[in-house]
């Protein structure tokens, strides 16, 4: 412990090194500055990919080093999404609003153009007024700020209520599911101000930049994707590098004896569930404007159930293992659900994969669990020739989140 | 029994879980640098007297004050409690499997505990000659860089008890710290509880009389939730009582 930060956590150094030279051969490849290879629609892919990478990590903070499954982390993802959005929404039919009402004899005041927004984004739902919590969707940094206070205040009051409760496992997996159930079930509605099930859509341009063509602009969310996910991993490797991590691990595998060692477990919980609310937030701000179109279905509980999944498959309490697998599955998953992967005709039945992916998803997520523990990840420890350290079977910790025996490795 | 200089004073203290009363009316006392011995039969309340005492379970009626100002234990928080300086040893080893030896010691120290001192905290030359110490005290000065969880039974009971003395507590809870181990390792223990009790108030709780007659030292015997009697070891093994209840089953 007493050697430098880099030292002691390699990973980063191999992290950063792979994550810039796939960023480097991307945009060689890319439409907007290189040799078009690869097409605009996958480079968004693929950029919404590293997004969706992060956010795993974040999940991997939580459950994977503390312990806590939390299903409501792809909540705090689309909340910041929606926070973004916003800006991108308004700020673009303003500018539309300002050249309509540009032709008029009298110049347009600013009550004016407000209410020419107020129409545009909500005549879908059937209002004209801009609903009180679009008072700051005009200003970019205002709602950029909104991106990390809303999930990052959700979390910490949800936080406080269910960890001095001391709600722990599966009831706070369930609790977590009841609140972005809620959510989703809020935002459905069309008086929400969040223009219900339509969502927000268009967030692909960006305002005032109409002329840059989307094979240069996802580019530079692409970049941006990359260069958040490079911060995040570094974050996330510093903060578990230290003390911090181990009071974390101790935690998950055993929290009521880390309490009688003086720490106040609440308060770590609830530091990690903020700072990774927020982490996902900022994950969910860089993912929509590549997607394009956000709506409520996207905090559906499924999305923070697949969100899990990718981080067992790729290895709970390893950062990169969190990415691996995110990475991993979710661009296969998008390649068999998009209809790309070939059917199967075994004669008497035919293999759609659109039907079937689901279920393979599913068997490998209960073969991981059951007969490699440490998921992809694990491979890494295969070529570093780590092994397993027996432990005669035991788990490492009688908290409900703690490790089993094959998911460790020895240093 | 010295009402002024006593560290812990516990007082007519009752707890009851679903009609059972696990503690009657308990009052106990222990001093600075007292080395101390509870028996009893099992459901006597040894262990809920443990949790009582650091924050696991709020009693029903009575008074658990601590330190030279008379603070009261109850309403403090586990950690809290353990801040003020009572470190618990639990009857299972309980150590950070996953984590390295001296991990296990470094989370033990005696450090600021809040989230953010922690986050920024990197362990200085003195953290590590400590840890090296108390390494070296438990008989595992050689094992630091390796994961706990592949240690042996006793080796994990000891670097229990280092990372208890790593808090550096001013009274120490052991529970059943003989229990599974063999009798070189329980020989070891023995030392190292006494040897800390020279600086700290110690309570063992115990099953085992021999392990207890090497503790030399005075033993309260609990029954059925209150104390039964107190004294030596040899005069409370004359008590016809305490014959009756525990000794003579």
């Amino acid at each position: 412990m007493t050697t430098s930060f880099l030292r002691r956590t390699p990973s980063v150094l191999w992290f950063l090194g792979a994550l810039a030279l796939f960023t480097l051969t991307v945009t060689l490849l890319s439409e907007g500055y290189g040799t078009g290879t690869i097409p605009t629609s996958f480079v968004k892919t693929l950029g919404m990919t590293l997004c969706l990478c992060l956010v795993a990590m974040a999940m991997d903070l939580i459950w994977g080093y503390t312990g806590i499954l939390s299903l409501g982390h792809m909540a705090f993802f689309a909340l910041g999404g929606y926070m973004l959005g916003m800006w991108l929404m308004y700020a673009r039919t303003e500018i539309i609003v300002v050249q309509a009402l540009a032709s008029s004899p009298l110049p347009p005041t600013p009550q004016e153009i407000r209410d020419g927004v107020a129409v545009q984004i909500f005549g879908v739902v059937g209002g004209s007024e801009l609903p009180w919590i679009w008072a700051l969707a005009h200003s970019f940094w205002a709602q950029m700020a909104l991106v990390v206070l809303v999930p990052g205040l959700i979390a910490l009051i949800f936080g406080w209520l269910a960890f001095r409760s001391r709600v722990t496992g599966v009831y706070l997996s369930i609790l977590t599911q009841a609140m972005t159930l809620a959510l989703a079930l809020w935002l459905f509605q069309n008086d929400t101000g969040l223009r219900g099930n339509n969502g927000l859509s268009g967030l692909q341009n960006l305002p005032g930049l109409d002329a840059v063509p989307q094979s240069v602009m996802s580019m530079w969310f692409f970049w941006a994707s990359a260069a958040g996910l490079g911060l995040g991993y570094l974050l996330c490797a510093w903060v578990v590098s230290g003390k911090f991590g181990s009071v974390l691990k101790a935690i998950r595998d055993d929290e009521a004896r880390v309490r009688f060692l003086g720490y106040a477990v609440e308060h770590y919980k609830l530091f990690v569930f903020t700072v990774t609310a927020v982490i996902a937030g900022l994950a969910g701000a860089l993912y929509y404007p590549q997607a394009g179109i956000i709506n409520p279905g996207e905090l559906a509980p499924i999305a923070s159930i697949y969100l899990a999944v990718w981080v067992a498959i790729g290895g709970r309490g390893r950062l990169y293992g969190a990415v691996i697998g995110a990475a991993f599955v979710s661009l296969v998953s998008s390649w068999f659900t998009g209809g790309r992967a070939p059917d199967v005709n075994l004669g008497f039945y035919t293999i759609r994969w659109v039907d079937w992916w689901l279920i393979v998803l599913g068997l490998s997520f209960v073969a991981v669990t059951i007969f490699a523990p440490k998921g992809l990840g694990g491979l890494i420890d295969l070529i570093e020739r780590r092994r397993t350290p027996n432990r005669h079977g035991a788990d490492l910790g009688p908290s409900k989140g703690s490790f089993r025996e094959g998911e460790a490795a020895a240093e | 029994m010295t009402g002024m200089n006593a560290l812990l004073e516990v007082s007519g203290v009752s707890v009851t879980f679903d009609g059972f009363r696990a503690i009657n009316n308990l009052s106990f006392s222990i001093a600075e640098r007292e080395l101390r011995a509870i028996i009893g039969p099992n459901g006597a309340g040894k262990t809920t007297f443990m949790d009582i005492v650091t924050g696991k379970t709020r009693p029903d009626e009575g008074k658990v004050l601590w330190g030279e100002k008379s603070r009261s234990l109850l309403g403090m928080s586990e950690a809290e409690i353990a801040k003020a300086g009572v470190g618990r040893k639990f009857q299972r080893p309980t150590v950070f499997e996953d984590q390295t030896v001296q991990e296990n010691l470094l989370l033990a120290l005696r450090n600021p505990r809040g989230p953010l001192s922690v986050l920024f905290w990197r362990p200085t030359k003195a953290d590590l000659a400590r840890v090296d110490e108390l390494a070296q005290e438990i008989g595992l000065a050689d094992q630091l860089p390796r994961k706990s969880g592949e240690l042996s039974h006793g080796q994990k009971q000891w670097l229990e008890i280092g990372m208890l003395l790593a808090q550096e507590p001013r009274l120490l809870l052991v529970d059943e710290p003989a229990a599974g181990m063999t009798l070189g390792e329980r020989e070891h223990t023995t030392t190292l509880l006494k040897e800390a009790a020279r600086t700290r108030a110690v309570v063992v709780v115990e099953h085992d009389m021999d392990f207890i007659r090497r503790l030399d030292c005075k033993v309260t015997v609990l029954h059925e939730g209150s104390v039964l009697a107190e004294g030596t070891l040899d005069h409370i093994t004359k008590n016809p009582q305490v014959i009756e209840v525990y000794l003579g089953r």
